[in-house]
């Protein structure tokens, strides 16, 4: 049961749906043979919901999208990254708990 | 006295979880099992089941956990996706407090908590976290394409890592600390065979050492005393599990050195009507099919500790 609130997002939109969006953005970059990113899946779905209209939840495929993990030096997944006004405000990485998420995405409010 | 909601709560939703949880929903137990992640556990991240009976080709850990889940949800097992801040496990009625304020009560818990990868604890490993130090190969691997990266550790998580990483990286060596592996023979067959894999023997990463861009070498100690550097940009650290029981009353609860719950051979702790299953027990071996197979124990206990109380559902004879 994914949300439809979640953002999927690709190479080529990256630019402009996060970094030129004025509102911030959390990006969960995945892949579909990761299990922790899937263990996060359900925790991102509600954020989603619980963020609406304030802050962008996305994830991004990492198997299909090499370029912007690549960017941001990943080299672990799920890694989670905040944006705000095309500035990188702080990361994740691991399957970490809910509230860690909303602590790290209140940062960019 | 206050009615339990539940007879039993299941606590964390891995292969010993799901278990309990399809034979008690199954033995049409007002049953309930919370989850703080997806269920599955550490099998979620298990490359590949090879051992798994019934399974004769193998089978990849996250299929494993999806047949798992489905089948306790054919059952009707009532799950909650959740993260518990308190575990009362004292007296007739356990209660069980949610992140969100909630509070649960059931006349039984069975603890499937599990465990985690245990970290080395040296400088750098904290700082190069996801930046070339991983605890997961499966999660982590394909970064690494024709790159020479290290594994630590020497049981069958890290032979059986070890050689899943050869499918990605161009080089991969195994830092062990002793002279021979824990490793299951099988797996250490094919690791001496792999042309990709090589051994440092009797050998200590003292140190992750990097740059802007992550990880690029590590500090070593060999046996003689003799310090080196080995040039790598990953290090994947393999070195067993350590007991996710943060949430456990330990001064109420018995558990060993390591802090594992110790249990009994019918998986009863030394709380009356809390039971443990899976790799929060204490004990020597932690495999998919002991977890399960105590899983099943637990919750069987639970039945013939809640006696001959009549079930909150009544016997149905429309299925």
């Amino acid at each position: 049961m994914a949300s439809d609130k979640v953002v999927h997002i690709s190479d080529s939109e990256f630019e402009n749906k996060i970094m030129g969006n004025a509102l911030p953005c959390l990006v969960d970059f995945w892949a579909p043979w990761c299990g922790p990113c899937k263990a996060i899946g359900p925790v991102i779905d509600e954020l989603a919901s619980e963020f609406d209209g304030k802050v962008v939840i996305a994830k991004m495929n990492v198997d299909d999208n090499p370029a912007t993990p690549g960017q941001f030096g990943i080299r672990a997944i799920p890694t989670l990254i905040l944006f705000k006004g095309g500035e990188v405000v702080d990361q994740i990485t691991g399957a970490v708990g809910k509230s860690q998420l909303q602590d790290l995405i209140k940062k960019a409010l | 006295m206050q009615q339990a909601q539940y007879q039993l709560i299941i606590v964390g939703g891995g292969p010993a979880g799901l278990t309990a949880g399809l034979y008690a929903a199954r033995g049409r137990l007002k049953v309930l099992l919370v989850e703080k992640g997806a269920t599955g556990g550490q099998v979620l991240v298990t490359d590949w089941v090879d051992n798994y009976p019934g399974f004769i080709e193998g089978i990849s850990g996250f299929d494993l956990v999806d047949k798992m889940t489905a089948h306790a949800d054919r059952f009707g097992l009532e799950k909650k996706y959740a993260t518990i801040t308190a575990l009362n496990l004292t007296g007739e009625i356990k209660s069980v407090l949610l992140e969100s304020g909630e509070i649960l009560t059931a006349k039984t818990i069975i603890l499937c908590t599990g465990a985690r990868p245990r970290k080395l604890d040296i400088p750098g490993e904290y700082e190069f976290s996801g930046r070339g130090v991983s605890y997961c190969a499966t999660c982590d691997g394909p970064f690494y394409r024709n790159q020479e990266i290290a594994v630590v550790g020497g049981g069958n998580t890290a032979i059986q890592d070890a050689l899943h990483l050869t499918k990605f990286a161009s080089k991969v060596t195994v830092i062990h600390r002793r002279s021979e592996l824990r490793a299951t023979k099988i797996l250490q067959e094919k690791a001496f065979c792999n042309q990709k894999i090589d051994f440092l023997w009797n050998t200590q990463v003292l140190e992750v050492r990097g740059n802007k861009n992550g990880v690029d070498s590590l500090l070593l100690r060999h046996h003689n005393g003799d310090e080196s550097v080995l040039n790598v940009t990953g290090l994947f650290v393999l070195i067993g599990v350590t007991p996710n029981n943060e949430l456990l009353p330990l001064d109420q609860l018995r558990a060993d050195e390591g802090g594992f719950v110790i249990t009994d051979g019918e998986m009863a702790t030394s709380i009356p009507g809390v039971f443990a299953a899976g790799d929060i027990r204490s004990k020597q071996s932690r495999q998919i099919i002991n977890a399960a197979g105590e899983g099943a124990v637990a919750e069987l206990s639970v039945e013939h500790y809640l006696g001959n109380q009549a079930p909150d559902t009544p016997l149905n004879c429309s299925e």
